[in-house]
């Protein structure tokens, strides 16, 4: 019993490395500019894509494509912010919502006229090592690994380089950075382009793992909602760990339950942990 | 109480039940058919509008009320053999018992956090319906044809279900009329536009917006026994489906938050324009997109919605467009 807990949570967690680089996105948009970006899922499935077509097409290993992926991800962002999110940033909530889901119904339907809905499968493999009952995939090692190093390089970026401290200011509050002569709306497209660029290197990695289509964002976009509230929204790195908690109850829920209960708990947690603490269980009090 | 009074009130009503019952006239099954989409989107966008428009809460998952009301009237029909009227009335009051009790709960959230909670909610039912197993699991639940008999047969069943809408579809503009203009509809525009100052001069917040869910919960549950009633099944994937929710708040933008004109005009707009993007050889694979492209220059240019901006551009238009 032990072990089939122990074996199903290493692999859940695993695999909650990638679920929080996708929310990690979510959360950064969220904490820079307080918007909630419902493009989230169509931008993982076009880094998905991404990385298919530099598989099929160019014949580039899935994670020497990844870097492609993120520059294309982070220029699509800066297009998305000026196209759709500036103008109405201070507008109420609801006129960013719709704006950034206008961008998902864009997507999406240019997308499926151009792919289609079929699965696509980056025919690769690492292989597997098996410890005892455990038995580690290569290419879920490898997605945890690039996660670690994209987190990682994100912290540099942020606490390291001008730019980066621009966003952390931006983010503390926007008035008095403008004021200190941080060019607000550079800062903001910047933050906006970093954020879809986590999303498009995470669909990149999950295209590594499981077959994907063009519809298959969505549910990761549901998961970042999940996750960014379980770390508290805003907070990337909380963004992280709650993606490692959601890919631990993925793992040991089956254990004990049919896995179609999974949703019903994820979001009646979600529901939760948003009315108890909206700010996040690690976020901080405001 | 002078909105009897108002040439708007009348003009709203009377056309609506003339459009609705022109199918009634000429007896064509195909223009019913357009007909009832129509006028269910009409139904369901003024709904949202009195939560959406009048208390300005954004719920993104609106339709879960749609998809709870027909499970819970669908179930009754086919398991436990009650007529449809019962069962209409059972789906409205199981619709509107969930929004008092998440009223109570996920109202005191604001802004972006109840959009969120919101959807959570949709995937949560959405979820409990799939493993639920009286209501039929993934599966989902089918009418024996045997059902329609009661109605006249199929066909005169259609025709029945088309009557009761168009009747729906009145009261919710009814509903939507006498909110506006009585001191609760007040107190909810008083909360859309500053929930701590309307608290301040005496609004019991917290009760004015269940009150405002659960009115917004009561027709689309309705509605939703009705429509899977029609389609003689029902799945978990059909009945909560998060497009249908944002569907309702784009039909709600496009004619006017806020408003009555605005939701009908916008419900009915949205779903000609779908129909003729749907048939077009251009656009036939891109509607969606298209529907995108509408929609972000709506939010970017016009956010008030096509009765809004008539409304600050021509004001004297403003005692007719309401």
């Amino acid at each position: 019993m032990l072990e089939t807990i122990l074996a199903s949570s290493v692999d859940g967690l695993l695999l909650g490395f990638v679920y929080g680089l996708a929310a990690m996105g979510l959360a950064l948009i969220w904490g820079v500019m307080n918007v909630i970006n419902l493009a989230h899922g169509p931008i993982i499935a076009l880094g998905m894509f991404g990385v298919y077509y530099a598989f099929t097409g160019l014949g580039l290993h899935p994670y020497l494509a990844l870097p492609i992926v993120a520059l294309l991800g982070l220029a699509f962002g800066v297009v998305i912010y000026g196209v759709a999110v500036h103008r109405v940033l201070n507008a109420p909530h609801l006129s960013t919502l719709l704006a950034t889901f206008a961008v998902n119904m864009i997507i999406i339907g240019i997308a499926t006229a151009a792919f289609t809905t079929t699965p696509r499968n980056v025919d690769f493999s690492l292989g597997s090592v098996s410890v005892g009952r455990v038995t580690l995939l290569w290419s879920r090692v490898a997605a945890a690994l690039a996660t670690v190093v994209v987190t990682g390089l994100l912290y540099l970026f942020l606490y390291r380089t001008r730019p980066g401290k621009h966003i952390r200011a931006v983010t503390d509050n926007r008035a008095a950075a403008e004021l200190m002569g941080i060019a607000s709306y550079r800062t903001l497209a910047l933050s906006f382009g970093l954020g879809t660029m986590l999303a498009a290197v995470a669909g990149g990695l999950i295209a590594t793992l499981f077959p994907v289509n063009i519809l298959s964002g969505g549910g990761y976009e549901l998961k970042s909602f999940v996750i960014s509230v379980l770390g508290g929204l805003g907070n990337p790195l909380g963004a992280l760990i709650g993606g490692l908690i959601l890919g631990m109850l993925e793992g040991i829920i089956p254990v004990f339950m049919p896995p179609t209960w999974v949703p019903v708990l994820e979001f009646g947690l979600f529901v939760v942990i948003l009315l108890v603490r909206p700010t996040g269980l690690l976020g901080s009090r405001r | 109480m002078n909105i009897w009074r108002r040439p708007s009130f009348w003009m709203i009503l009377v056309g609506t039940a003339a459009l609705g019952g022109y199918p009634l006239i000429t007896g064509s099954a195909s223009t019913r058919e357009v007909f009832f989409t129509v006028l269910m989107s009409v139904a369901l966008a003024s709904s949202l509008n009195i939560l959406l428009g009048y208390t300005g809460y954004v719920s993104f998952g609106h339709i879960v009320f749609f998809g709870l009301g027909g499970y819970v009237g669908f179930y009754l029909i086919s398991a436990q053999g009650l007529s449809l009227y019962p069962s209409l009335l059972a789906g409205g009051l199981a619709s509107a018992a969930l929004a008092f009790l998440l009223g109570k709960a996920i109202l005191r959230l604001r802004g972006a956090y109840f959009a969120l909670a919101t959807i959570g909610v949709n995937e949560a039912a959405r979820g409990f319906v799939n493993n639920f197993d009286p209501f039929g699991g993934p599966i989902g639940m089918s009418l024996q044809f045997q059902v329609y008999n009661e109605y006249g047969g199929a066909v005169e069943a259609l025709w029945t279900v088309y009557r009761i809408l168009i009747l729906l579809t009145l009261s919710v503009l009814l509903v939507s009329f006498l909110v506006r203009w009585s001191r609760f509809g007040l107190s909810l525009m008083a909360i859309r536009e500053n929930e701590d100052a309307a608290e301040v001069m005496g609004v019991v917040a917290p009760n004015a917006k269940t009150w405002a869910y659960v009115l917004s919960a009561v027709f689309p549950g309705m509605i939703g026994v009705l429509f899977f009633f029609k389609n003689g099944n029902v799945e978990p994937g059909d009945a909560f489906r998060l497009h249908l929710s944002i569907e309702m708040i784009v039909m709600v933008m496009l004619g006017g938050q806020g408003t009555v004109l605005g939701p009908l005009l916008g419900a009915a707009g949205y779903q000609r324009l779908r129909g003729l993007l749907l048939v077009s050889p251009v656009f036939k694979n891109i509607q969606l997109a298209v529907a995108g492209a509408l929609l972000l220059m709506i939010i970017l240019f016009v956010p008030a919605g096509v009765v809004g901006w008539l409304r600050r551009r021509v004001p004297r238009l403003r005692r007719v467009l309401e």
